[in-house]
């Protein structure tokens, strides 16, 4: 059973919604503003914390201003102590988006989970040890602290503080004593 | 009085400073004529050049236009006279104004004042640049995404920072002299407020000694700074974006602003990494240079993240 409700934004009907019904490219910082904020508002009239999903598949051009309007900007207000609850990934994030999305990670050291047709990647400033962990949850499915301690061999404190920085990084997500991947089914396993 | 300018044959990054050199002692006020009726050939930059110089001055400077037909031609399919004609006093023959579909004018001359100018840009340019960039030129076709993001970027300097609209043009030719190689010129020019005026309008500019046009391009090139970044660290990306962009492609960036130009050089070119004391000229002209690729595999982008991989889970997960 999930965590929070799940909800699906659309980058590239959000654009044509709010900005301009002729754009297919999200370029140009004013551009970016315009769409995060409209995907803010979204995200704040569903009131519930939740896992939001922003879907990049029908964007065909992503510029380093729309990253870090979009993705910096939303990643940062949602890792804030003050942020929402709730958790956002992202979907349909091709090769061509890569570039822009890993500057604006690595200049604002965020990180974030994107998914591929039910396979989880974690991109972003993030050190190896996290890598490790995020991964073998990943792989293993919703774990706890002991079962990754003994997974990956490493001391069970050390393993509480990685997954205390990849939960506040929302990178993970806590159901009850177990981690699991944002957007993760259980089950799935 | 009026003083005559004379413009070089061939006129392009490099000769377009004996333009400026003739240009920067003339009284603003004063008379002007522009002689291009002996060019036979312009990059880019060098049309864009010529019409931030029109708005540089306050005096409406004359224009005497080529006399080659086939150049005038040229830049009749550039635009190039459909925007002079607002801002010079145009002498001789023009051209009717012809489309520029199917030549080697990937993107004619364009005005760029706000950022829906840079969606037009960027959308236009899309389909004929991945013909051009991968069908012509042998280039991996990731570069067509990446030469998307270039442009928009390079474009968005104007927005943001000139004060001013300013102009593009993407054009493709063989670049025999130095390169034997076909490529593809991006010119964005300005004659707005320029790099060192920009940065001192940040709130927490500090001078120092060597304060000038040469290290504000220092510091917004090579090292990301912007008016913005006070308060946003999200600003100064997009000239770094630019700058990966040209270490992937081979490609070649100059920027000229004020007094002083800047240039990432690639090793089929012996360009000066920075040069100063030039003749004062307002705003910023940027030309990115992307060559024909030749030999071994293009590179990858970097591998500091993850490639995605293939599907390894079940059902389940955001769809």
């Amino acid at each position: 059973m999930m965590a929070h409700p799940t909800h699906h934004i659309d980058v590239s009907s959000v654009l044509r919604g709010t900005v301009c019904d002729l754009y297919s490219n999200l370029v140009t910082r004013p551009t970016g503003a315009a769409v995060r904020t409209a995907i803010e508002q979204q995200v704040a009239e569903i009131g519930a914390p939740a896992v939001t999903t922003i879907d990049f598949s029908q964007v065909m051009l992503l510029d380093f201003s729309c990253a870090d309007e979009i993705v910096a900007k939303l990643l940062l207000r949602y890792a804030h102590p003050d942020g929402p609850d709730g958790y956002v990934l992202f979907r349909g994030i091709h090769e061509g988006h890569l570039d822009p999305v890993e500057a604006v990670l690595e200049r604002h050291a965020l990180a974030l989970v994107a998914w591929y047709d039910g396979h989880a990647e974690l991109f972003g400033a993030v050190t190896d040890e996290e890598r490790l962990v995020w991964e073998q949850v990943r792989d293993a499915g919703p774990m706890n602290s002991a079962e990754l301690a003994h997974a990956l061999g490493m001391p069970l404190s050390d393993i509480d503080v990685l997954v205390q920085q990849l939960c506040g990084r929302r990178v993970l997500m806590r159901q009850a004593t177990r981690v699991l991947i944002p957007g993760d089914t259980p089950g799935m396993h | 009085m009026t003083t005559v300018i004379s413009v070089p044959p061939s006129l392009d990054e490099q000769t377009f400073e004996q333009v400026l050199e003739q240009i920067a002692p003339i009284p603003d006020g004063q008379k002007i004529l522009v002689d291009a009726r002996h060019v036979r050939w312009a990059s880019p930059y060098g049309l864009t050049g010529l019409l931030c110089l029109a708005q540089s001055r306050t005096e409406r400077m004359a224009f005497a236009v080529p006399e080659a037909p086939e150049t005038c031609s040229y830049w009749s399919r550039t635009a190039f006279f459909r925007h002079a004609d607002e801002l010079f006093d145009l002498h001789g023959t023009v051209p009717r104004a012809r489309e520029a579909h199917g030549s080697d004018v990937l993107l004619e001359i364009t005005p760029i004042v706000q950022s829906d100018d840079v969606h037009g840009v960027v959308g236009r340019i899309q389909q004929k640049a991945a013909e051009i960039l991968h069908g012509q030129l042998g280039l991996d076709t990731a570069i067509t995404g990446a030469f998307g993001m270039t442009l928009s970027e390079a474009c968005q300097n104007i927005v943001e920072h000139a004060g001013q609209g300013g102009w593009v043009a993407v054009q493709t030719y063989n670049y025999q002299r130095r390169l034997g190689r076909r490529v593809v010129v991006i010119a964005v020019c300005d004659a707005g407020i320029g790099f060192r005026r920009s940065l001192e309008s940040a709130p927490n500019h500090r001078r120092s000694d060597r304060w000038g046009d040469a290290m504000a391009l220092d510091e917004a090139v090579m090292r990301a700074v912007s008016r913005f970044r006070h308060g946003d660290a999200g600003r100064g990306q997009g000239l770094a974006g630019i700058r990966r962009f040209i270490g992937r492609w081979k490609a070649k960036l100059s920027v000229r602003s004020g007094t002083a130009r800047i240039a990432l050089v690639p090793e089929w070119d012996d360009d000066m990494p920075m040069t100063e004391a030039l003749a004062p000229f307002p705003g910023a002209q940027v030309q990115i240079t992307i060559p024909e690729h030749i030999g071994e595999p293009t590179p990858r982008a970097s591998n500091t993240v993850p490639r995605p991989r293939s599907r390894t889970g079940g059902p389940g997960g955001p769809r």
